[in-house]
């Protein structure tokens, strides 16, 4: 079965002001829609690649399951299709935010000090990572959370490349331009610090249970409108 | 290729700038930072095909920053007063740049950038140029498809270049975020930006518009064959 782009969990406009409702439309309707053709497109000439689900893919990359002609495909837009996929649900609109709660504050705490020092360094994370890419907070394999970024459409899912940190994704922030350009033009710090108003934290709180049960939730299945 | 600087000639003298204004007087001014040089032409000047607000915002904004920050990056280090293009190939460090690459290349990238468009631009190049685009890529045509295609597969961020050799061997490639063909050893002759703020006010996500309006109505053609000729001198 080919991959789909999921349906957002709100609104276009739900995410206003703090991400405007234009941006929401042409990313997910033109960049997200992008990855899924440009990986459906590929698989095509390995099907038998399209039934191993999209974490599997992404976990996949640069091991000798994906074949040779289409490793760069996959991982440009595999990778692209997973985090937007696992983007649109980290975010919901700024009456349902609260913050971190219960075991993920506990975790928060405990590896970074507190919620705000794991903000400074997600903020810089973010900030810092120069051309495309994205900033991460996941939990490692013992449990204990990190922050990274990786360049382009890569993630924590890929243990395989060399530069990459594995973690089970908790929290992600898309900082390509096309994410924040038409509101923020060049002022990405800006745009870092409206995202922690629109965080999911219910949604976080899942993917890193999911994460310490070495678990990845997100499966790029159609989420239900809220 | 000239360097963001405005006085009209400099030479470096036991740590300071020797600076030859354009009144013809000489001062003396110690480690002058390296300033952002403006487009040759007006920031609406290629309206309609790249508008005024982007260049505010690309030159005026992303440029600058990066100026901004190479410099406070070199003060007090040796790299101060050294021209862009040594601060560039310094950084590059051989392939393991240092942090002041990112913005020393995106700072020469950027000006190189400027200076490959014009007002009513675009059309066709002349002369041994133009011959060498026909004999290296079959026609004008498909250099421009060319040219096009390496734009559009640079994923994430980077430049599209046009190069030419002391023999006059064109060749395109395409490089990712500050990297450029000179610390590959190259010499450019024509670049696009295809960092996704140098068309996402115009055109947002539709980069091949944005190279193909680029193609057909901005580059300056005498810029890329002056830039020829002092390649293959």
């Amino acid at each position: 079965m080919a991959f789909s782009l999921p349906s957002l969990p709100y609104d276009y406009a739900a995410l206003e002001p703090h991400v405007d409702a234009t941006t929401m439309n042409i990313h997910h309707t033109k960049h997200h829609q992008t990855y899924v053709n440009n990986l459906n497109a590929a698989l095509d000439k390995f099907p038998e690649l399209k039934s191993v689900g999209i974490v599997d893919l992404n976990k996949a990359v640069n091991t000798d399951k994906i074949p040779a002609d289409i490793k760069t495909v996959v991982r440009n837009n595999g990778g692209g299709h997973y985090n937007h996929s696992f983007f649109w649900k980290i975010m919901t609109n700024p009456s349902n935010t609260n913050g971190p709660m219960g075991d993920l504050k506990a975790a928060i705490e405990a590896d970074f000090g507190s919620v705000d020092e794991m903000k400074t360094k997600f903020n810089a994370a973010a900030a810092g990572r120069f051309g495309s890419g994205w900033a991460w907070l996941g939990v490692d394999e013992a449990g204990k959370l990190h922050i990274e970024s990786t360049p382009n459409q890569d993630n924590p899912l890929m243990s395989h490349l060399p530069d990459t940190k594995p973690l089970f994704p908790v929290l992600g922030l898309d900082v390509w331009e096309h994410a924040y350009y038409l509101k923020y033009q060049n002022r990405r710090p800006e745009y870092i610090a409206a995202f922690w108003n629109v965080v999911n934290w219910e949604q976080a709180a899942e993917n890193f249970k999911a994460g310490k049960e070495h678990k990845v939730l997100l499966d790029g299945a159609p989420a239900p409108k809220m | 290729m000239a360097l963001a600087m405005k006085a009209q000639a400099s030479s470096l003298v036991a740590g300071q700038r020797r600076v030859r204004s354009t009144s013809g007087r000489r001062a003396v001014v110690t480690q002058a930072a390296l300033e952002l040089k403006a487009p040759p032409y007006k920031l609406d000047a290629l309206e309609p095909h790249m508008s005024k607000q982007t260049l505010e915002f690309h030159w005026g904004k992303h440029h600058r920053t990066y100026v901004d920050n190479m410099n406070k990056q070199i003060a007090g280090t040796p790299l101060e007063g050294k021209s862009l293009e040594e601060i560039v190939v310094a950084s590059w460090n051989n392939g393991t740049p240092s942090p002041v690459f990112n913005n020393a290349a995106q700072v020469w990238n950027h000006t190189f950038f400027w200076e490959s468009m014009k007002p009513n631009g675009g059309g066709a190049p002349t002369g041994a140029l133009a011959d060498a685009i026909a004999r290296d890529f079959g026609s004008f045509d498909k250099f421009k498809d060319e040219f096009k295609q390496a734009g559009l597969t640079q994923f994430g961020s980077g430049w599209a270049w046009l190069n030419a050799d002391k023999a006059g061997k064109l060749s395109i490639s395409k490089s990712p975020n500050a990297v450029n063909p000179v610390v590959e050893g190259k010499t450019p002759i024509l670049t696009i930006d295809v960092w996704e703020h140098a068309y996402y006010i115009d055109v947002q996500n539709r980069r091949a518009d944005f190279i193909q309006t680029f193609l057909d109505k901005l580059v300056s053609w005498d810029a890329v064959a002056a830039r020829y000729a002092a390649a293959t001198k």
